[in-house]
């Protein structure tokens, strides 16, 4: 299944960036950065459970957000990309 | 049922393979072009001048991921291996088998029965799309003739006998196959097969497909512990993979031969899509090689029925299919190994 992350860290105070750093990390181990802060992740349950707990360690509650868009197995029809940023395609061949 | 996970192919000379986190980081003068998770890919497979970080190499053996190097051409090179995977008892029941000659014959026998059983509906195929377009004479003689190596193979004979029955099925497969090909163009014709160098078109075109299919049987028979190099229907020879040559053959021509045929019948892949070599020897270019790469992966993912299982799953996951058939057999779980037939 297909999960869009996007999220917002808080800068207030010094850990903040270091939040940031790492919540991107967990997310590009797992998926493709489609823009700043917006990462799309081809997942099975038990690798989304795994992910999904590694971003909520990371994160504080009290000062970021994060949103979870459960695109399920079927997302190709779900999404439509314009403009710069080309991204390429998980499941379809992978050829460089 | 297990998931499809990507290959993925590098073609581009120079480019640079590095470990990222849990992603591979696929460098180009220096810009990260691709960073892909590990946990989406199956196997990597580099062709030609692609360097990759040693990191990448221990990560890739730790995630039992198929890493195999390529020529250019596609001439098999190195592959990268992890810690020896699996059953023990497994693998030393796969070697008493191979060393006994009944058991060998006997798998032999329907690996080979399926290999002819494919091979056939592919002359058959042609005979019912294309039949006002080619002479069906040798057609259907050779229709015949595949049934009849098929019958002798119902009898139990010796290993020896089944590969002579094999060796002369393909013969005749071969000798009809450039009536399959529909193309006019005079670079297109098959006389014979020819390998290390192929020396025509059609022949550089199998010998890649070939490859790409046994670095894919390989993975899959090594994923579910299997020895790749101990065969029964092709002996032990030092760096041959012997059982993945022996799975392999059910596939060469319904996956193989077939993706040749319709890059060929279809005009995507073309007569200036190839080199010739002073040597004689026939190369792909990189576009065709690309245009090849493509059409295999959306083959992979072609949804078909399961003969045995009776399950719909991709093509990809049939050698996985059979790699667990194979596994089940020599645990004693089902009496007899069932290749795979395609409808």
């Amino acid at each position: 299944m297909l999960v869009l992350i996007s999220y917002d860290v808080s800068f207030e105070d010094p850990g903040g960036e270091r939040r940031l750093r790492r919540i991107a990390k967990a997310c590009q181990d797992y998926g493709q950065r489609v823009q700043y802060s917006v990462f799309e992740c081809v997942v099975d349950p038990a690798q989304w459970a795994r992910l999904k707990h590694r971003l909520l360690t990371e994160m504080d509650e009290r000062k970021d957000s994060l949103r979870f868009y459960y695109l399920g197995a079927n997302w190709k029809r779900k999404i439509e990309h314009v403009g710069a940023k080309p991204e390429y395609d998980p499941e379809g061949p992978l050829i460089l | 049922m297990k998931k499809l996970l990507n290959t993925l192919y590098v073609t581009t000379q120079g480019a640079y393979l590095a470990k990222d986190g849990e992603c591979v980081a696929v460098r180009m003068d220096n810009e990260v072009r691709l960073r892909v998770p590990v946990h989406t890919l199956g196997g990597i497979v580099c062709f030609g001048q692609v360097s990759c970080s040693p990191f990448l190499m221990g990560f890739a053996a730790e995630r039992g991921l198929g890493f195999s190097f390529l020529t250019e051409n596609g001439r098999f090179l190195a592959r990268v291996q992890g810690p020896v995977s699996g059953n023990v008892l497994l693998r030393r029941e796969q070697y008493r088998r191979a060393d006994s000659p009944e058991a060998s014959a006997e798998v032999a026998r329907s690996i080979i029965s399926a290999k002819i059983i494919n091979a056939r509906r592919i002359v058959q195929r042609a005979l019912r799309d294309h039949g006002g377009k080619i002479d069906g004479s040798p057609l259907d003689k050779e229709v015949s003739h595949l049934k009849d190596c098929l019958q002798r193979l119902q009898q139990p004979v010796s290993l020896d006998v089944a590969r002579g029955i094999e060796g002369e099925a393909a013969n005749g497969y071969f000798g009809v196959f450039d009536h399959l090909i529909l193309s006019g163009e005079p670079e297109f014709r098959f006389i014979g097969r020819s390998r290390r160098p192929p020396l025509d078109r059609v022949n550089c075109l199998l010998s890649f497909i070939y490859t790409l299919l046994a670095h894919d049987v390989r993975s899959a028979l090594e994923c579910v512990g299997l020895d790749s190099e101990v065969g029964f229907l092709h002996r032990d020879r030092p760096g041959r993979h012997g059982l993945a040559l022996d799975v392999m053959e059910e596939f060469r021509a319904f996956v193989g031969d077939r993706l040749a045929l319709s890059l060929i019948n279809l005009g995507q892949i073309k007569k200036d899509d190839f080199e010739i070599l002073e040597t004689g020897a026939v190369r792909m270019t990189n576009d065709a090689r690309k245009t090849l790469l493509v059409a295999y992966q959306k083959r992979k993912q072609d949804e078909i029925v399961h003969p045995f299982l009776n399950e719909r799953i991709s093509m990809g996951l049939v050698f996985h299919v059979q790699a667990m058939l194979m596994a089940r057999w020599l645990r004693g779980d089902v009496d007899g190994y069932p290749p795979f037939v395609g409808k």
